[in-house]
């Protein structure tokens, strides 16, 4: 396949640790909230404050990493100079202001035990914007020229859900008793189940593009993400249930499982947008598929 | 800018806006049969716009020490050694070619970097071009992966004492070509087609220069050009057509082009809605994982 | 460009860039035109658009070849062969332009018996004089022609001296402008054409192409489309440049082409000519008002020692009785009194014994050579770099280094300011700052943007340019240093009783200044240069007017005409779209506006056009008319023929387009004012891995040599023993990128990053056998000093297959130095001081050099890797050193 001087097409993204690192965050933050008005509505309390409170801690991390990433810091509110639907992180500001500005008052008066209906408007809120903030990242990231992230752009938004879920159940399971960690438990075990079959199916439908979830950086990453994940699962289906220690141990696991796999999508997009054959060769491919009207060739 | 959900309609997006201060659309047809690799344009460019140099490192790439387009380079020549023969015609032309393109942003009519810009820094011009207000970037670089043609990048640059003053020792902004938007608001054409002296590089009226780009085609494929075709002419391709678009003499990826871009806009409807089911598939897990077993 | 102005009258581009979009057919050969003109070359492609074929002959595949039709790749060194192969095939077809070639050219002319050529004498002509290793040229002249008494040694300045020669001025001593003998149909064995075709019966394709290591396809496809786009209806150019020029017979190469476009009578006609691309952005201008040492400007001779005091025979020597050369005494006068007003009297023989005089060849490398040997005592340099941009890089910086003091005006500090602390010589210890006595002064120079004056250009056209601003502290123009200091001198001098102080005291000093530097204006020179009435100070409109009796001053006769009325025509500039392609409203062109010289070719004997397509002036019945200025006298009729008295440009008849020449006519032979040949005859350059397979005489024997200078040592040649130490052939050029000695691009960062790094252009084949690794390093050496380069494998400069033998080039730019935001080795420290006898330039673009991988010893280490290899090579030959026959052989018949 020809390129120029083997050049890549396309530029890697500028973006830095911060980003697949508030991907974690932001996911875990916007499942917290869900997972803790669920349980308030279950009557589980100690698992709803918990929730409630990891949410609040995790979605207050984010803004701190986003703007840390910019190249003009001193900017970041140009974020909400407009409202802007074909631009998912214009969206993802939006949501993260709304479901971070809520949980974190739930959390502020759920621990000064005061104005209990305007904590709970807060906490509904923010787990009403908790989904979005949990997935919208597998968009942001779609949503560019990587090949292996846009090619992806039907997988990523459901893995991430799924990553956020583990991550927020393992999480909690750290942080609750296990005798009230049920729901949390099962939530993450089942979430780290459909984020593996998630991943397979992506790489799997991504053909020659996906090869590079399993080289390099991205490579390692994937398998450490799976390998902690499942292990983590593990420990908490077996033992979660009775040892304080293997909750915690097992959350552990599961949430740095969630950490590696967004740092191995993050790896892919990079892997992918520096090697021209994956930004030529599906397009090649597709041209002599459909065709294409980016080129006119000479009438015959 | 709905417009790119779904699919692409013919003027720029965002262009129409402009109501009674809307300009004609203008760009660029380069035309590559032309091209002798002056630079020119390079310079003229940086020139102009006061970019600063970005480096003395020679590649042994031919005759291209620049590589690529990105913050400090809007204008990019390629050079290109092949073993072809540049007509097909038999009239005794060498087995030796040496493809030179000039190579710039596409102010695309359906503009990805526009698209996915968070602050409305990047915006659509009443020419129809595509510019970063660099009073308003932020430098969140989404819009660097987004360009199907790796034209924007962020500029790291330690600023040079002869530029004007930058953010502290380092720019963070992304920059790119504005295809001379103070000189087109001057009436003047941009300094790169202006510095050209085999008029490769030919700026006016969009249409016009598609009209002139068809002649073009026919005039050079009756010739016998080996591999000559139009790129980014048509207005039904991936982005529309672009507003600065190319006569080739072989295929786009042997220039380091793409063979077939795409918006990445273009897919946003089925990336939003695969979220919402996902956020609530998330929901109802969630809620699963409460239902059944009591303790 | 004496070539051309032996061939035509004129040293200067026969043609103007814009007209090439009229040529049929565009040979550039020579030239990188795409790189080095890219601005005019605009007009190459244009004609490419309506269908020419662009022919571009060159050892690389350049920027220019890839825009042509065809590239032609041939041996750097063997042009004459390739450009006699087109002779031969032309005469030998039949295929020249009879009608044009009987009446314009000196084909008809009988040449004295006294004339023998390289055919009979195995590569010399007839008046070699081994010991002065020169030729007696009086044994080419015109059958029937009485001679100067000692034109032996015209070049030493009895006579026109090289350039004025070169410039028409030599009068060929004609009497009236008819030669003595000729034969109309061109049978007699001894007229011009009948010689052409034996001299070049031996160039066949075959010989072409295996001296040249062409094919024969391509050689046979460039004569097809010389021919067949040639002739009434359609016309071919030549473009050529330095590719040409650096050679030790590079005037010889552009007289081929001359011959060429005589034969095909594509001179003086639209769409053809021969464009000398130029060099530097006025260097035309810098040889009309010459920076040359044995010229006045206007090209009129510097008078010698020979004459001192004898003003007459000084007149005589140099006045043609026929062509416009036979008003040199008014020429002459009116410059005198532009120079020293009413100082400059008939009766003081307009002050010509005062005149400084010319005692020897004081050419640059000449210069060099007195340097070193300790007679140079001070040197300025202004607008160049010669310690990056001559060849032999380490012979000038030692020279310099041997100087008293040394004045550098420079726009940056320049290598040739610094050598005495960062030179290659102070890394190799060869130098040592505080061992150099020479005291430097930097005084920093405004460039064009800062200061007003005009550019005389490649075409001889005169544009003006305006401040754009002051130029910063302490820099100045060149216009404001020349003016003061003379100013301050004069002051100095101004009670000065001295004989020798004379001069200064009369010259005419008197510019306004203005501004707070009281810069000259520049205006009020270009008004002076242009000339007035001495009495009433009006100003002249043509150099027809010019008088010589004192009444007209004029600082240049060819110049005559640019302040017309008083307005500075150089400053016109109404764009091309708004007039014909002609543009003769844009600036203004020497001589008189024209823009294609010998325009009268452009119509037949009897001055209709040659065809509809081809018109360009003509005879209305009553006087010249059409799209261009007539080179011709407005009024003169095609079938006006001299009286046997008639002097001047009466002397030239009506239907010979030539007027500059004593003859009216071109010059296929060439009988006087050339040193080394009447016609182009293919010689190889001073360092090639090859024999002469014409001639026992290998190199051109009047080539300047410095055999025993040991700052100038050679490599071993040919078949010589040790040769193989450097058996490849490395030539030198420009890249679009840089300029020249590089003080003015290497210094930019928009330039500098575009080639930021000294490289060498090889193929695969070459960097495979030399092990060489593509983006490594190699280094290549000479036996003057060794270089390193970054390495670019191409396709682009292929191996040629010369006489059997497969040879490498190597092709480096030479725009490195020392100093600057890029630096690099230049490539000019491989070069060597043999000369072309004519202009003294060097050959840089045909040498032989060794090249191997990795880079270049450092520091001592250089000087003696160096010497080590030159040793071995130089014993090596002591077993068999080449006599060339030039050494020995006598060849005058009487
Ligand atoms: N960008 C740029 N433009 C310039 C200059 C510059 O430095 N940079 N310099 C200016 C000056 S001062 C001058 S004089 C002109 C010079 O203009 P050019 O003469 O075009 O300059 P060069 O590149 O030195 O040489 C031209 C070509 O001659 C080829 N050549 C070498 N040896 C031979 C040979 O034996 N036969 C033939 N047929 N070709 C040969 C080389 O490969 C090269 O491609 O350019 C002027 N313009
Ligand atoms: N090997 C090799 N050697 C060559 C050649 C080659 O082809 N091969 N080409 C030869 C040719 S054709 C040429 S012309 C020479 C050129 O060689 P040089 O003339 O020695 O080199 P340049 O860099 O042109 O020097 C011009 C200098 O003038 C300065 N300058 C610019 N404007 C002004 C001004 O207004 N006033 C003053 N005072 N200075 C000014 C610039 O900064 C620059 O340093 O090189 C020759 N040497
Ligand atoms: S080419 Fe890239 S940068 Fe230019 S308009 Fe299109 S998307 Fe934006
Ligand atoms: S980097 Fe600047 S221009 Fe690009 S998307 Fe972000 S804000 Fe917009
Ligand atoms: S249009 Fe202006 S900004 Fe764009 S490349 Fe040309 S010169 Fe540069
Ligand atoms: S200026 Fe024109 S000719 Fe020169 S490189 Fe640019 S596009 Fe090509
Ligand atoms: S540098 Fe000046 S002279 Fe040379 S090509 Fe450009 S415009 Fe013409
Ligand atoms: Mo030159």
């Amino acid at each position: 396949m020809s390129s120029y001087y083997g050049r890549p097409v396309i530029k890697e993204p500028t973006w830095t640790w911060q980003i697949p690192t508030y991907f974690f965050t932001g996911g875990l933050g916007g499942a917290s909230s869900v997972l803790s008005l669920s349980a308030t509505l279950f009557g589980n309390e100690q698992l709803a404050r918990r929730a409630l409170y990891i949410g609040a801690l995790a979605d207050a991390a984010c803004p701190p990493l986003l703007i840390a990433d910019l190249g003009r810091p001193e900017r970041f509110h140009h974020m909400l100079r407009v409202v802007k639907p074909t631009s998912p992180m214009n969206m993802g500001s939006w949501v993260l202001l709304a479901s971070g500005g809520a949980s974190s008052t739930a959390a502020a008066l759920e621990r000064l035990g005061r104005l209990r209906p305007l904590r709970h408007t807060a906490a509904t809120v923010a787990a009403l914007f908790g989904p979005a903030l949990a997935t919208y990242t597998g968009v942001l990231i779609a949503d560019t020229a990587v090949p292996v992230w846009h090619e992806g752009r039907k997988e990523l938004p459901w893995l991430f859900g799924a990553t956020a879920a583990a991550s927020a159940g393992a999480a909690a399971c750290m942080a609750v008793d296990p005798e009230h960690a049920g729901p949390a438990r099962r939530l993450a075990i089942g979430a780290v189940a459909a984020d593996i079959a998630l991943m397979r199916a992506m790489e799997l439908r991504l053909g020659e593009v996906g090869e590079v979830y399993r080289k390099g950086a991205a490579g390692t990453l994937g398998l450490a993400a799976k390998a902690l994940a499942g292990a983590g699962a593990t420990v908490l289906a077996k033992r979660g249930g009775r040892s304080r220690g293997a909750a915690v141990l097992g959350g552990a696991l599961v949430c740095a499982g969630g950490l590696c796999l967004r740092w191995s999508v993050f790896k892919a997009g990079f892997q992918s947008a520096r090697d021209p054959k994956y930004t030529v060769g599906p397009q090649r491919a597709r041209v002599e598929r459909e065709g294409t009207k980016v080129t006119t060739q000479p009438k015959a | 800018m709905s417009s790119t959900l779904g699919h692409p309609a013919a003027a720029p997006d965002g262009w129409d806006a402009y109501g009674d201060d809307q300009q004609p659309r203008v760009g660029f047809f380069t035309d590559t049969s032309v091209c002798i690799g002056c630079k020119a344009c390079e310079v003229a460019c940086k020139e102009w716009n006061l970019i600063p140099e970005d480096g003395l490192s020679w590649t042994g790439e031919s005759y291209d020490n620049t590589s690529a387009l990105g913050a400090n380079t809007w204008r990019h020549v390629a050079f290109i050694e092949q073993e072809k023969p540049l007509h097909t015609n038999g009239d005794g032309s060498t087995g030796l070619r040496w493809l030179m393109e000039s190579d710039v942003c596409k102010h695309c009519t359906h503009a990805a970097c526009l698209d996915v810009c968070p602050t409305g820094s990047l915006i659509r011009t009443e020419f129809g071009t595509v510019i970063v207000q660099q009073d308003i970037c932020n430098g969140c670089g989404y819009c660097v992966p987004a360009c199907p043609f790796g034209v924007l990048d962020k500029r790291h640059i330690a600023k040079p004492p002869e530029l004007p003053a930058f953010h502290g020792n380092e720019d963070g902004r992304v920059w790119k070509c504005t295809l001379c938007y103070d000189r087109l608001k001057g009436g003047h054409e941009p300094a790169c087609a202006k510095a050209c002296p085999t008029q490769s590089i030919q700026f006016g009226p969009l249409d016009e220069l598609r009209e002139r780009a068809d002649a073009r085609l026919a005039k050079l494929s009756g010739e016998g050009w080996n591999g000559v075709q139009l790129y980014g002419r048509d207005p039904d391709d991936g982005v529309g057509g672009f507003g600065a678009f190319f006569l080739l003499l072989d295929d786009p990826e042997v220039y380091g082009l793409p063979p077939d871009p795409i918006v990445t806009t273009k897919h946003l409807g089925e990336m939003w809605s695969s979220m919402a089911a996902a956020a609530t598939v998330l929901v109802a897990g969630v809620a699963c994982a409460f239902i059944g077993r009591r303790r | 460009m004496p070539s051309l102005g032996a061939s035509f009258g004129r040293g200067g581009a026969t043609d103007f860039q814009q007209d090439l979009q009229n040529s049929d057919c565009i040979v550039i050969m020579g030239s990188n035109m795409a790189e080095n003109h890219p601005v005019g070359f605009q007009w190459v492609m244009e004609a490419r658009e309506r269908g020419a074929t662009v022919i571009h002959i060159d050892p690389r595949f350049t920027r220019t070849s890839a825009m042509a039709s065809k590239w032609v790749g041939i041996r750097a060194g063997s042009d004459i062969a390739f450009l006699g192969g087109v002779v031969n095939y032309i005469l030998q077809n039949d295929l020249w332009f009879e009608e044009y070639v009987k009446h314009y050219t000196n084909a008809p002319v009988i040449i004295a018996d006294t004339f023998a050529d390289t055919e009979d004498l195995d590569g010399l002509f007839s008046g070699w004089d081994p010991e002065k290793g020169k030729y007696d040229t009086t044994t080419w002249r015109y059958e029937g022609m009485e001679m100067h008494a000692s034109a032996g040694n015209r070049e030493e300045g009895f006579g026109p001296s090289g350039h004025q020669a070169g410039h028409g001025g030599a009068g060929g001593g004609l009497r009236h402008g008819e030669p003595p003998s000729e034969d109309p149909d061109l049978q007699h064995p001894r007229c011009v054409f009948q010689i052409l075709k034996r001299h070049y019966q031996r160039y066949t394709p075959e010989l072409v192409a295996d001296l040249c290591g062409c094919s024969v396809e391509e050689f046979l496809f460039v004569c097809e489309a010389l021919t067949q786009n040639s002739g009434r209806e359609r016309t071919s150019a030549f473009c050529y440049a330095v590719g040409w020029t650096q050679h030790t017979v590079g005037v010889q190469y552009i007289r081929t082409a001359a011959i060429i476009q005589q034969l095909l009578g594509n001179m003086g006609r639209p769409g053809g000519g021969i464009v000398a691309l130029r060099g530097h952005a006025s260097i035309q201008g810098s040889t009309d008002i010459p920076t040359l040492y044995d010229i006045l400007p206007g090209y009129l001779s510097m008078p010698h020692t020979e004459y001192y005091g004898d003003f007459e025979s000084f007149m005589q020597a140099n006045t043609s009785p026929t062509g416009f050369w036979g008003h040199f005494k008014a020429y002459w006068v009116s410059l005198m009194k532009s120079y020293f007003g009413e100082h400059a009297t008939a009766d003081n023989d307009w002050l010509f014994k005062q005149l400084p005089r010319i005692d020897d060849d004081n050419s640059v490398y000449f210069t060099v050579d007195q340097m070193l040997e300790g007679n140079v005592k001070g040197y300025i340099i202004a607008g160049e770099n010669p310690a990056v941009g001559n060849s032999n890089g380490r012979a000038n910086r030692l020279g310099l280094a041997k100087l008293d003091w040394l004045v550098v005006r420079d726009l940056v500090e320049i290598e040739s300011a610094s050598f005495w602390y960062d030179s290659p010589e102070i890394e190799t210890g060869e130098l040592e700052t505080k061992a150099i006595p020479t005291e430097v002064f930097f005084l920093p120079a405004a460039a064009h943007t800062e200061k007003d004056g005009s550019f005389t250009n490649t075409q001889r056209l005169l544009q003006w340019h305006r401040q754009a601003v002051e130029p910063r502290d302490d820099c100045r123009s060149d216009l404001w240093f020349y003016f003061h200091l003379g100013r301050r001198i004069r002051e100095k001098l101004a009670d000065s009783k001295e004989p020798r102080d004379e001069l200064v005291r009369y010259l005419r000093w008197d510019y306004p200044t203005h501004g707070q530097l009281d810069e000259p204006s520049a205006e009020a020179i270009l008004a002076e240069i242009n000339g007035s009435e001495t009495a009433t100070g009006a100003p002249l409109d043509a150099y027809t007017k010019l008088r010589d009796d004192g009444s007209t001053a004029c600082g240049c006769w060819i110049y005559c005409g640019v302040f017309k009325d008083g307005v500075n025509q150089a400053a016109r500039r109404k764009p091309h779209w708004e007039q014909d392609y002609v543009a003769a409203e844009w600036a203004w062109a020497w001589p008189a506006n024209r823009r294609t010289i010998y325009n009268r070719a452009s119509a037949d004997p009897n001055g209709d056009p040659w065809s509809e397509r081809k018109k360009l002036v003509w005879w209305d019945g009553t006087k010249w008319t059409g799209h261009d200025v007539p080179d011709f006298e407005p009024t003169k009729a095609p079938d006006y023929r001299p009286g046997k008295d008639a002097t001047a440009e009466d002397a030239i008849a009506g239907d010979h387009p030539f007027i500059m020449q004593a003859d009216g006519r071109s010059w296929l032979f060439v009988p006087q004012g050339l040193v080394d040949a009447p016609l182009p005859t293919h010689y190889e350059p001073h360092e090639s891995p090859f024999d002469n397979p014409l001639y026992a005489q290998r190199a051109n024997p009047r080539r300047q040599q410095r055999k025993k200078a040991s700052y100038d040592p050679y490599n071993p040649v040919a078949d010589e023993p040790g040769a193989e130490v450097y058996p490849y052939v490395v030539t030198t050029y420009r890249l679009t990128e840089h300029h020249t000695a590089g003080g003015m691009t290497r210094t930019i960062p928009y330039l500098s990053e575009l080639q930021p790094e000294m490289f060498c252009e090889v193929s695969p084949e070459l960097a495979a056998e030399a092990g060489l690794e593509a983006g490594g390093w190699a280094t290549i050496f000479t036996a003057r000093s060794a270089i390193e380069a970054r390495v670019l494998v191409t396709n682009r400069i292929p191996p040629v297959t010369v006489q059997g033998r497969t040879t490498h080039q190597v092709g480096l730019p030479y725009h490195w130095g020392a100093r600057g935001l890029t630096t690099g080795d230049s490539a000019n420290d491989l070069g060597h001081l043999a000369l072309d006898p004519n202009v003294h330039i060097m050959e840089s673009k045909a040498m032989t050099c060794g090249i191997r991988p990795g880079r270049r010893p450092r520091g001592k280490a250089l000087t003696e890797f160096v010497t080590e290899l030159r040793e071995q090579a130089h014993s090596r030959r002591e077993m068999a050193p080449r006599h060339e026959p030039e050494e020995t052989r006598k060849t005058s018949k009487t």
